[in-house]
């Protein structure tokens, strides 16, 4: 039987040189007359290993990275496709290398094991059995599943999933849509795109039974256009899904109709806000709507809308399928389940962790990512993307969990964490809050439009020591109007980084201009 | 008006009519004209107002509210410089520096021999192995400024060609 060699093709792994290994080992085994087959998986989120080359052995997938095109010669002199161990690049076993190992994923279970694109692989490992049950229940009987599963929203603000889509199914209209809001946008996040990437069947199972749950027929998938391998990944799936009767009129002889497109946003952080994420599918300009009413009852082209994260809906397979006790098993306080922390920047063992909530966060950062890249202090972090927090060393022990960092002033988000060691100017990042926002803004309110511009000018003056003790007033109370007057999260939480620096880091705000 | 022109007028009316009726397609309509073309030429937009009903104003809003939509042409190779913070924790900053100063110029600019635009951008969601850029629809991880140069190298072939 020919030795089944895996080459992940995720963003990460492709952007590493994964393509080029894969034809490098095809032309090789060719050459030394070996029969292979070639399996690209998605990745494990192992990311600092990548490309993460396995190999199928009796003793389980035997990995080697971070591989390189040069090295792949030299693999197959050591007869790496044997299983044998001895090249300096082999990692042993993947699934025994702790990182992996010490994980406890649910939504993650296939990432990196199956090829993302292959009905038959997801099949294999409990793909469709989540939906199989919805096909059996009442949308009332998922709703309540749902509910019991505690699941909240993993795109940030953190509402309880089954109480949204209670609206949604308790709103009387013909015409419902399930939206996927896959406008990642946050720095320092990908759990979203390898979901995508590496097990887009997963979501579309989520999708068609949040579809089934409120009495859904269409659902969109918001897609950054940002992300060109998942864009490319979801569209082969979900032409297999269609196929195969996974979607359509008659979703497997029930009867029951779903129908899914992706749709491609255009460069637009603020299109990730799912008011204007709407106005953008509509096909206009993304500006934020005021809510009420909630997309819940007045959604998509004026339509009850269940608008999720693809975390979120990605979660949904595992509850229909386990449980969602099972699902609630997981977690601390409110929040239930598991959280996918992506732990980014300057961070030596970079890559995906999910566990269930609870986990503090320095022994993420520590035991997962073993410190810093450049081997430098750690200085600061990043939690939730550009609109988190910068954490200073003092709240490094912060729990991962929603209310934990709400009462640290801090936001736990999309669980994204970017490091910074000791070579950051914070007076620098906190000038880049008010530029981003400055550049990303919808435009539609004031505080934001006008705020961030105004923002960036103010901390320029405290920077250069103009005025600097009147213009740090000033700046408090430009943040306090940002949060108090902004129409949505984009400029109420803006402030959030600045005033952290501003909290945490005020000599390097005052006097760390390096120019 | 040149039959060319002419004959691309009524290949963008048939990709405008490929997309226009399904439900919010304006966006759809753009994304497909700007990859026939590579930007949104501001003479179609009549075009699209007329196909789709809409005003110009409309429609030019939209345009200019997107980063990714371009009304004018770019270089042969449009490259994307990742700014947000899990890349500026990497050193993107002076990655961003050193890109300006070898192809000799700023952000949304392109090379005077047409082959290469500059254009930042906020998150490729390769975060964990930057810094990144993207050249076209491919991303690259771990850009230092040697691995820069040596992609550079390969859009400078015909960036040569014009000198």
């Amino acid at each position: 039987m020919a030795t089944r060699i895996f080459v992940p093709r995720d963003t990460t792994a492709l952007s590493l040189g994964a393509d080029q290994i894969a034809a490098g080992i095809q032309t090789e085994a060719i050459r030394r007359g070996l029969e292979i087959e070639l399996v690209r998986n998605g990745s494990r989120g192992l990311f600092w290993l990548e490309p993460l080359i396995e190999v199928e052995t009796s003793n389980g997938r035997i990995g080697f990275g971070p591989v390189t095109e040069r090295d792949v010669v030299s693999l197959f002199d050591h007869d790496f496709q044997s299983g044998n161990t001895s090249h300096p690049l082999c990692v042993g076993e993947v699934e025994a290398i702790p990182y992996l190992k010490n994980q406890q994923r649910l939504t993650f279970a296939r990432s990196g094991i199956t090829d993302p694109v292959s009905l038959e692989d997801y099949c294999q490992y409990d793909g469709f059995r989540g939906l199989q049950n919805a096909l059996h229940l009442s949308g009332q009987q998922i709703v309540d599943e749902v509910k019991t599963s505690g699941l909240r929203g993993r795109g940030g603000a953190a509402f309880p999933t089954g109480i949204k889509w209670q609206t949604v199914l308790d709103t009387p209209d013909p015409q419902k849509y399930i939206v996927c809001n896959a406008d990642e946008g946050d720095s320092g996040t990908f759990a979203d795109r390898l979901v995508m990437e590496c097990d887009p069947f997963m979501l579309i199972e989520g999708m068609t039974i949040a579809g089934l749950a409120v009495g859904a027929n269409q659902g969109y998938i918001y897609l950054r256009s940002e992300y060109p391998v998942a864009h490319d990944i979801l569209n082969q799936a979900l032409a297999t899904a269609y196929e195969n009767s996974y979607l359509g009129d008659n979703i497997l002889g029930s009867g029951k109709a779903f129908h899914l497109e992706v749709r491609l946003g255009a460069g637009a952080y603020i299109c990730g806000e799912e008011t204007s994420l709407l106005e953008s599918l509509e096909g206009k300009r993304g500006l934020v709507r005021a809510k009420p009413p909630l997309p819940a009852i007045v959604g998509l082209f004026g339509k009850p809308t269940v608008v999720n994260n693809v975390l979120s809906l990605a979660a949904i397979p595992y509850i229909l399928d386990k449980g969602g006790q099972a699902y609630a098993d997981f977690g601390v306080g409110r929040s239930r389940g598991t959280m996918p922390v992506q732990l980014a920047g300057n961070v030596k063992r970079g890559g995906l962790v999910e566990l269930a909530f609870g986990m503090p966060l320095n022994q993420l950062m520590n035991e997962f990512g073993g410190g810093t890249a450049s081997g430098r202090p750690l200085k600061a972090v990043q939690v939730g993307g550009p609109l988190g927090a910068y954490l200073p060393e003092s709240q490094w022990d912060t729990l991962i969990d929603y209310e934990e960092f709400s009462s640290e002033q801090a936001v736990l988000g999309h669980g994204g964490v970017v490091m910074f060691d000791d070579t950051a100017n914070m007076g620098e990042q906190a000038r880049f809050a008010m530029e981003f926002c400055k550049f990303e803004s919808c435009g539609k309110c004031t505080p934001c439009r006008i705020g961030s511009t105004r923002g960036v000018e103010v901390i320029d003056r405290i920077r250069a020591s103009e005025a600097a003790d009147n213009n740090w007033a000033l700046l408090e109370d430009l943040c306090e109007t940002m949060v108090d007057g902004s129409l949505c999260a984009m400029g109420s939480m803006t402030p959030i980084p600045v005033q952290s620096v501003m909290k945490f880091f005020p000599d390097e705000l005052r006097h760390g201009r390096q120019e | 008006m040149s039959v060319t022109v002419s004959w691309q007028r009524d290949h963008i009316r048939a990709v405008i009519r490929l997309h226009k009726d399904k439900p919010g397609a304006l966006l759809p309509v753009l994304h497909a004209i700007q990859h026939e073309i590579g930007y949104i030429p501001d003479n179609v937009v009549p075009l699209i107002a007329e196909e789709m009903r809409l005003t110009r104003a409309e429609i030019h809003g939209v345009i200019s509210f997107y980063h990714h939509f371009r009304s004018h042409p770019t270089g042969r190779h449009v490259v994307e410089i990742c700014r947000a913070e899990a890349c500026q924790a990497t050193g993107c900053r002076q990655l961003e520096q050193h890109a300006k100063n070898t192809l000799g110029i700023d952000f949304e600019q392109t090379t005077p021999c047409g082959s290469v635009t500059l254009e930042p951008v906020y998150c490729l969601g390769n975060c964990a192995t930057g810094p990144s850029i993207r050249i076209g629809n491919q991303i690259y991880g771990r850009v230092t400024s040697d691995r820069f140069d040596a992609l550079m190298d390969t859009c400078r072939d015909s960036m040569q060609e014009a000198g």
